[in-house]
């Protein structure tokens, strides 16, 4: 473990010493890079063709029964980040989602609370943490999960902690689930990826930048305060050539 | 002579009345029609259900580009990158970047195209001239996402000049990805990349190889 961290010690260290133009808000870019090639290589021997096979074999009905039956777990903590924000509405809503589809709903795999009125949110610690005022810090693509920052990872290593699945026991029925769990959710976002291999002329940039604005729209609930043009992504002095 | 000129003046009229009735569509209802055509033309076409991409991108031509301020767009992606380039450069970035956009635009109908929309009613006031048109995609069992439509009044209609998906701007992702090409190749590198990228695009969406 201690090997690790000196390794990520290193890194970030090259990293800082190389790139005199970096992003501000990369300051770790060349690991970063090296980090989401890995992550892109993994995938593409892995991740992609499961996530295909799986959405093959399943009917998309099936699909959404699983994607709500984890999103029901989901909805437990959605609720205390809600809470924790001080939206003791939204709260309280997130958890009557979880009374009505856990029960009316079958163990959640019906999310009858969306067809009741109760929408469903979108919070998690990384979130919080925003909505208390700490920042992003730098920008950080984690070992097969992806695009994060020091803060959103702290939040998601929270999130992991505390997720109801690792109440479930015995463990031969928890990994299973784990696994379904993942793949069901890397399905789900066939249809993103292969968009974003489309658009972008540098998939670490664009995907790094839809991060970061995706995160501070989450954290304001879709609204942030607008910024002045200049301000959104505005890199360090332009090269004219 | 008095007859021609009475019958002048009320076609000239006419033509004003026309062009006028057309400039007032509100910019919320625009976008709900357009939308609602087009997915209704993808509903009702097997060629484009089953994949033919290139007439995919024929109906977007004709029904959905006539509402993109493309110059605009491009102009912003560009920041202040787009004061140096010549007109000349200017004409291809707006060309190849309006090609982009358009192929990934395909791509996302062809994805999302069964999903359901729930139009916003607009907030704005009737003298605003530069309003966001939200919209949401409906999915089962997940959270709605949001697209929202930057859209500015001109002289021709109101005009799409960004689109933000689950909060992310087209535009602003853009914007990044633009000045680090233009600061390591120039704007010809940029113009050269965007047009690389399209024919890559065009290659894959003809060979019937790449399955969706």
């Amino acid at each position: 473990m201690r090997r690790v961290f000196l390794l990520l010690a290193v890194l970030a260290a090259s990293g800082c010493a190389t790139s005199p133009d970096a992003d501000p808000r990369d300051p770790l870019e060349p690991m970063n890079r090296a980090l989401f090639n890995f992550n892109d290589a993994f995938d593409e021997a892995i991740g992609t063709p499961v996530a295909k096979g799986y959405r093959a074999v399943l009917h998309q009905e099936i699909r959404t029964r699983i994607s709500n039956f984890f999103s029901n777990l989901g909805d437990v903590f959605i609720g205390v980040n809600n809470i924790l924000q001080g939206k003791f509405q939204d709260g309280v809503e997130d958890w009557a989602r979880v009374a009505f589809n856990s029960t009316i709903g079958l163990a959640g795999i019906h999310d009858v609370a969306s067809e009741m009125g109760l929408e469903k949110h979108d919070e998690d610690f990384g979130q919080t943490f925003g909505h208390w005022g700490i920042g992003s810090g730098p920008y950080l693509v984690l070992p097969f999960l992806g695009p994060s920052t020091l803060r959103d990872g702290t939040g998601l290593a929270l999130d992991f902690y505390a997720d109801p699945m690792n109440e479930f026991s015995p463990s031969e029925v928890r990994d299973p689930l784990w696994v379904v769990r993942l793949i069901n959710r890397r399905a789900d976002l066939l249809d993103a990826s292969s968009l974003l291999e489309q658009a972008a002329l540098d998939r670490y940039i664009f995907l790094r930048d839809a991060y970061l604005q995706r995160r501070r729209s989450q954290i304001y609930d879709g609204s942030p305060p607008r910024q002045r043009d200049e301000e959104v992504n505005e890199p360090p002095p332009p090269a004219v050539k | 002579m008095t007859m021609t000129k009475t019958l002048c003046i009320l076609a000239s009229f006419l033509w004003l009345g026309a062009a006028h009735a057309q400039e007032t569509i509100p910019p919320d209802a625009l976008v709900k029609q357009v939308t609602l055509e087009v997915i209704d033309i993808i509903a009702k076409d097997k060629e484009i259900r089953s994949g033919d991409r290139a007439k995919l991108i024929g109906v977007i031509d004709a029904k959905v580009l006539p509402h993109f301020d493309f110059a605009s767009m491009t102009s912003l992606a560009m920041g202040q990158n787009w004061r140096v380039a010549t007109p000349e450069q200017k004409k291809l970035l707006v060309e190849s970047f309006r090609t982009l956009l358009v192929r990934t635009y395909a791509s996302a109908l062809a994805a999302y195209s069964e999903q359901k929309f729930d139009f916003r009613p607009l907030r704005a006031k009737p003298t605003d001239t530069d309003v966001t048109v939200q919209v949401r995609v409906l999915q089962p069992g997940q959270q709605p996402v949001p697209i929202d439509y930057s859209m500015e009044k001109t002289p021709s209609g109101w005009k799409v000049y960004d689109v933000m998906v689950g909060g992310v701007s087209l535009v602003a992702n853009y914007r990044t990805e633009f000045a680090t090409v233009v600061r390591s190749t120039g704007i010809d590198g940029l113009i050269k990349d965007l047009q690389t990228k399209n024919k890559t695009l065009e290659r894959r969406s003809a060979a019937p190889a790449d399955k969706k």
